[in-house]
């Protein structure tokens, strides 16, 4: 308790010293005096912490499976009819959300699953959006042809930028990524002739079905729903297959998980590759609604939203990595009025985060069953399928 | 009965003349041993000996600097340590090395899924063959975490389990991986007399299901109770190897434990 006060204090007296320069002493002691209330609040909610674990716990009981279905198909209802219930912007919010989560469950697969500290991920967005746009323009292809082969080609470049980083770990696989993004991006700033350079390419086809070409905002959120749902489908799967487990064993400790028999090149490499292949799509889906794409779609900031909303979630937890997106698309776009102090809060929220919760929002689940050792009813049942399985 | 001599017709892991060195420091030095199948052997020496050295070896996590490794009448010199652990062979280390927020049953099925095909369609599919591939996984897992006597905490979180659980855990989890040859590096370090005396037993439970042993241990009243035969090294190099009888008289091994307590003393 007493230390969550002092890095507290600690934290926001260097945050009002940071921002002086562009807020001034007045609004810098506005928001050290915001931060103290905040303070307080947190206080207040540690001292009824165990009573709100516990109601955590009884909630996260009642919803195996009872609660869980029906909250999540009231939950699908609203996403599928938001387009009739709102209007347009609202829709496109909703649009550019899901590209997010497609965008973080791909990049989860590289930092939550495999423990791979990737910053230039958004290298592989910019690779499937200009893949699209050029073969849109060049060829002429169709947005259906060329979905999955942009996905193929950003796991491609994925693999080849992933090579030489494979004996690289922590900060300094972290550096590398980071220039390999920056890479991808000044070439396609500088590449006029294939790129247009700045000016970005213009003119893109965009999808169409039957006939019936994309126009409404409302037919890209239901394009991206759909690739939305294969996503979380195959990452999903992926999460609990040998393969998961083999990320996870490489990211809690990679000289175990040699012993273990895994090969860490190919699974690493795979993980480049796969969390890729989601950015691919997400970037043709992107050149498709967006009919341009240019360099500065793609800069590192993106990367770093991206990332955020991996940790904010919950590294490793696909409900925590969608979560994430969400919160993190839709907060600034309620807060537009803030929209120069964006960065400060994002920041802000993240120190806060790694300092006070770790974990991420949802955590992990079944640290949360342990800790309650006395109601060990899930965790018999559990194991007593364990073992039915060894009756067979 | 039990055999104790080493018996060149009956081995396992043959190291011919294996040298590592660090930049000019022979961590290890032309060694040259047999180890025979099912049996206990352990590997002793001082601090810094060399004894985990020759296990990094041995285990491809370093490339020797010379020499060959033979198992199973194979040169597996210069595997990658996935490929070995493939031939059959399985290591603990010396400080613990799990998968600390993953629960103990992971860990375990980690180790077992490595005689299985890793695919990504099949992962994605999920098809009959992948879930009754990954049921026998799980039964293996189950089987090992009961042989440790580890299987009650199946759901916890292997980093909140004491510290001989957990040398228990790094244990099923390299049984689960079913290997012909388990190297053990200091299994016993840090455990009380207690849980030594279960995990001597459980090695041997191990050594019965034809499971060949290699065991570092730097307890003496163990090892010269548990093993059938015992290498000594000493500066990297091999200064004896036999019976434990035969290595406790030897004068080499005696000046090198004493001599090193007298300097350090
Ligand atoms: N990666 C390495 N780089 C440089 N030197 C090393 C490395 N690994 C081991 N050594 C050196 O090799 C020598 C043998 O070390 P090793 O760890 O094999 O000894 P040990 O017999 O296992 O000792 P202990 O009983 O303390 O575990 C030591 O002098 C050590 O400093
Ligand atoms: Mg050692």
């Amino acid at each position: 308790m007493m230390q969550d006060i002092k890095k507290w204090a600690i934290g926001s007296l260097w945050l009002f010293i940071l921002t002086i320069p562009f807020l001034g002493i007045i609004n810098g002691l506005y928001l050290l005096v915001s931060l103290i209330a905040l303070a307080i609040l947190y206080l207040i909610y540690k001292s009824f912490e165990q009573g709100i674990s516990d109601i955590q716990y009884k909630i996260f009981q009642l919803s195996i499976p009872s609660i869980r279905w029906p909250l999540y198909s009231v939950i699908a209802i609203l996403v599928i009819i938001l387009p009739f219930i709102s209007d347009p912007y609202i829709t496109n919010v909703g649009t550019s959300a899901l590209t997010y989560i497609v965008l973080a469950l791909g990049l989860n697969i590289v930092v939550g699953f495999a423990g791979l500290l990737d910053l230039g991920y958004v290298a592989f967005y910019a690779v499937g959006a200009y893949f699209y746009a050029l073969l849109s323009i060049k060829a002429g292809l169709s947005f259906w042809a060329v979905l999955p082969l942009s996905a193929i080609m950003a796991a491609i470049f994925g693999i080849l930028l992933g090579f030489p980083t494979l004996r690289l770990r922590g900060d300094y696989l972290a550096i590398v990524t980071l220039g390999f993004g920056e890479m991808i991006r000044i070439t396609l700033n500088n590449w006029d002739s294939l790129t247009g350079g700045p000016n970005g390419i213009l003119g893109i086809r965009g999808p169409d079905m039957l006939g019936l070409s994309f126009s409404q905002p409302y037919h890209y959120y239901y394009l991206i729903i759909i690739i939305g749902i294969f996503t979380v489908f195959v990452v999903n799967r992926l999460n609990n297959s040998r393969i998961g487990r083999a990320w996870i064993a490489i990211r809690e400790d990679e000289i175990a998980a040699e012993a273990m028999g895994i090969n860490i090149v190919k699974m690493k490499l795979l993980a480049f590759a796969l969390g890729a292949f989601f950015a691919g799509m997400a970037g043709a889906f992107f050149a498709g609604k967006m009919k341009f794409v240019s360099p500065e779609s793609f800069t590192f900031f993106e990367s770093v939203i991206i990332l955020c909303m991996v940790v904010l979630g919950g590294m490793g937890s696909i409900l925590g990595v969608i979560l994430g997106a969400v919160v993190l698309i839709i907060l600034p776009e309620s807060l537009r009025g803030f929209q120069n102090y964006r960065m400060i809060i994002f920041g802000g929220a993240m120190a806060a985060m790694m300092l006070f919760r770790p974990q991420g929002i949802i955590g992990n689940i079944k640290r949360r069953l342990e800790l309650h050792p006395e109601d060990e009813k899930i965790l018999k049942q559990e194991t007593e399928s364990l073992y039915d399985v060894e009756k067979r | 009965m039990k055999k104790t001599e080493i018996d060149k017709n009956n081995v396992l892991l043959e190291t011919k003349n294996l040298t590592k060195s660090f930049g000019g420091i022979h961590a290890i030095e032309d060694v040259s041993l047999y180890i025979n199948k099912a049996m206990i052997n352990a590997l002793i020496g001082p601090n810094g000996a060399g004894k985990t050295t020759l296990f990094n070896c041995i285990t491809g996590f370093y490339p020797p600097t010379k020499g060959r490794i033979l198992f199973n009448d194979e040169d597996i010199t210069g595997l990658k340590p996935h490929q070995i652990t493939e031939t059959g062979m399985a290591r603990t280390f010396q400080n613990i090395r799990l998968f600390a927020e993953m629960t103990v049953m992971e860990n375990v099925l980690t180790g077992s899924q490595c005689r299985y095909r890793m695919n990504i369609l099949s992962a994605i599919l999920n098809d009959k063959r992948t879930r009754d591939e990954e049921r026998e996984i799980s039964k293996r897992a189950l089987k090992y975490l009961r042989f440790t006597g580890i299987s009650k905490f199946a759901n916890h979180i292997s980093r909140n389990l004491s510290y001989g659980d957990q040398r228990r855990l790094e244990l099923a989890r390299a049984l689960a991986t079913e290997p012909k040859l388990l190297l053990l590096d200091e299994p016993a370090a840090g455990m009380n007399s207690n849980e030594t005396k279960g995990l001597m037993e459980l090695i041997r439970k191990i050594r019965d299901e034809d499971i060949t042993i290699l065991l570092i241990e730097h307890d003496m009243r163990m090892v010269m109770n548990i093993a059938d035969t015992i290498t000594v090294l000493d500066h990297g190099i091999k200064i004896a190897e036999g019976t434990p009888k035969e290595v406790q008289k030897n004068e080499k091994v005696i000046e090198a434990y004493l001599g090193r307590r007298r300097q350090t003393a």
